[in-house]
């Protein structure tokens, strides 16, 4: 079974890359490809401009590729500095440097402007969904990621949880780094994307500056692969 | 930066009502069981019962530290009882009845073997993907006809005698005096010193800390719980004639178990992973997350260990390490409670052990689901579990009533736990 086919997608550095499709448009596998997850049978990745093979996960992170799931993949049971840390814990001595990380977690949060947090010593189990969405970020913008992959970092939150990820997202892309963003809500997308992928049953149809989609044609290209009101497959455009 | 010593109670409250309540309540379960048996026979609180007391509880306390390591992931090893049995049976067999090793070799190398077969159960569970109830049931089961086995082979009646050597001095013999004193101040100096240490650290580093009286009471407790040790252990247990005093060796070694598995959770990443392997760890469905509240176990979408395995940790070899920390802990209860018996004899009941141990760790506060549990969860649920045996014997209840006391209170715990972590709530 082919997933996926003819996907061309430009990635540019300091700005957010919105990849927006149906249910089984080929979004997910497409994220799932770059960080690692899948290998694809053929295909190329260029990582600024060099040709890489992502076979696993570690690959993407040694590349400085970092993916935040829908499920966030956060430790409920461990505390906010124990999961920023997970997998890459500072140690001295074969000892864990919990100050050290204790202030890495406070200043990243600081620098991503997350000040909801109370204490980074709670556990992770008892905040709100942004706060764990922003948990979840920071500690793929604390790993020095180039590349950040959010898998609909906005979904189930209220208004104002939505606005803070949103703002999230901005200033990361603010620093240079990569954004791409996947996501069901168009209104979020036209909030923060500054590029926008449509995919449709595995392929990617169009893609271009945000300014060049607006909320009906990018329904009717999710819906049917094509529209009327805008030139199909144009990613080569710039 | 400092919390404040006003608000230290406030956060104390705080962290009880969201079921962080520690060891407050089986801890004050454990004084009004002492007071009850001392009040019905002050026999209890005499030197040489406090003795017998710590005996009676390392065999429990050990299998329990055990046990520990795997429900801390999710999973259990209903085999240690046996595998303690198989190891008093071997170091017996090994330094005494039939081989005569030198203890050196003997002890060390019968809690290797013991380890490795903790560590068998634990490829069969990664590697054949069974549940670990069932691999260590069919070690519960085979493991027992294995002990009988060794036992009867030596042809001496279903027993197989220790007598004298280092073995049988692990509980039979004690430090000196004097010696005990030195361990004991050595042992609070040391952890004040760390505990000061670690306060002073944090302090200099500029991140909130707890007020200093939290360190200087944790030394408080230390120096007079040392002291309290001390006294007891150096009082005379024995009779005019023969004079007995000092600590059995017994003690040192579950204090050495006990420091080193605390040490191992709390301080190494080896630890760190143990308490993220726990099952379902938090993957949040955003949809779902929204109505967590109530819900002890989170929902998963992606499946188990989840987020261990995307922060690139080696679920499997650490889920072999918990069953290998669990085969350890057995195979020094075997080596003591072999030691405790002066042998091994084919009628050990490692099936009740072990579900004492299991016990002892949820008494003592560590979760059947995972995720959440310390080492000294088993010291605290296996000296309360010793003291019921122990005091109900002094006041000469009968075995079934024993029986029933315990499942109270074990039923107790969990209860007050599950109450407790009911009433919390999430943080906003």
């Amino acid at each position: 079974m082919q997933a996926l086919q003819d996907v061309n997608l430009n990635v540019p550095a300091g700005q957010v890359t919105a990849i927006i499709g149906d249910n089984g448009a080929g979004k997910s596998t497409l994220i799932k490809s770059i960080s690692g997850i899948w290998t694809p049978s053929s295909g190329q990745i260029f990582w600024n401009g060099q040709e890489v093979q992502i076979h696993t996960p570690h690959d993407a992170t040694r590349l400085g590729i970092a993916t935040v799931y829908q499920d966030l993949a956060l430790c409920d049971n461990l505390d906010i500095v124990e999961n920023m840390f997970l997998g890459v814990e500072e140690t001295k001595f074969g000892v864990l440097d919990e100050i050290k990380m204790e202030l890495a977690t406070v200043r990243v949060l600081k620098e991503l402007a997350v000040t909801t947090v109370k204490s980074v010593r709670q556990k992770v189990g008892s905040l709100s969904g942004g706060q764990r969405q922003a948990v979840a970020v920071a500690k793929a913008a604390m790993r020095d990621a180039k590349l950040v992959i959010l898998d609909e970092p906005t979904a189930a939150l209220g208004v104002s949880q939505t606005a803070q990820v949103l703002g999230l997202i901005k200033l990361l892309a603010s620093r240079g780094v990569s954004v791409i963003v996947i996501s069901h809500n168009l209104t979020d997308v036209f909030e923060v994307a500054d590029r926008i992928a449509v995919m449709y049953l595995g392929t990617l149809v169009s893609s271009g500056p945000a300014s060049r989609y607006d909320t009906a044609s990018a329904v009717e290209m999710i819906t049917t692969g094509s529209s009327s009101r805008f030139a199909s497959t144009s990613s080569a455009a710039e | 930066m400092t919390a404040g010593g006003r608000n230290e109670f406030a956060v104390m409250l705080k962290r009880f009502k969201s079921g962080d309540s520690g060891l407050i309540p089986v801890l004050i379960g454990l004084v009004a069981m002492v007071l009850y048996f001392y009040l019905k026979n002050h026999v209890f609180l005499e030197v040489v019962n406090i003795n017998n007391l710590f005996i009676q509880a390392t065999i429990f306390i050990l299998l329990s530290m055990g046990e520990i390591w795997l429900l801390l992931l999710g999973e259990i090893d209903l085999s240690l009882g046996y595998l303690a049995g198989i190891a008093a049976a071997l170091s017996a067999i090994a330094v005494d009845v039939q081989y005569h090793w030198p203890w050196f070799i003997a002890l060390p190398a019968t809690v290797l073997l013991i380890t490795l077969l903790g560590l068998f159960s634990g490829v069969l569970v990664v590697f054949l993907k069974l549940p670990s109830f069932i691999v260590t049931l069919a070690g519960l089961l085979g493991y027992e006809g294995v002990m009988i086995f060794i036992i009867d082979r030596q042809n001496t009646g279903g027993t197989v005698a220790v007598h004298g050597g280092v073995l049988n001095d692990l509980v039979n013999a004690q430090l000196t005096v004097f010696a005990t004193w030195v361990l004991l101040i050595v042992m609070v100096g040391l952890s004040s010193f760390f505990l000061l240490r670690s306060y002073y650290n944090r302090r200099k580093s500029g991140l909130v800390y707890r007020s200093i009286y939290f360190t200087i009471a944790k030394i408080a407790g230390l120096v007079i719980g040392g002291f309290v040790l001390a006294l007891v252990f150096n009082s005379n247990r024995g009779g005019t004639f023969i004079v007995q005093r000092g600590m059995p060796f017994a003690i040192p070694i579950d204090l050495a178990m006990l420091l080193a598995g605390t040490f191992i959770l709390t301080k190494t990443r080896t630890g760190r992973y143990m308490y993220a392997l726990k099952p379902h760890a938090a993957l949040h469905h955003p949809a779902i997350g929204k109505d967590r509240g109530r819900c002890h176990v989170t929902p998963t979408v992606a499946g188990e260990k989840e987020a261990a395995r995307r922060a690139g940790i080696n679920v499997n070899r650490y889920r072999m390490l918990a069953f290998a920390f669990g085969g350890f802990s057995a195979g020094v209860a075997g080596l003591l409670y072999c030691s405790e018996l002066a042998g091994a004899n084919d009628s050990i009941p490692g099936g009740n052990f072990v579900l004492y141990a299991v016990a002892a760790a949820v008494i003592g506060g560590t979760s059947l689901v995972g995720g959440r549990g310390k080492m000294i969860h088993a010291v605290i649920g296996g000296l309360l579990i010793a003291i019921i045996y122990n005091g109900m014997a002094l006041i000469n209840m009968s075995t079934a009533t024993q029986y029933i006391a315990i499942a109270v209170v074990l039923l107790a715990a969990v209860t007050v736990d599950s109450l407790a972590r009911r009433g919390s709530v999430p943080g906003t």
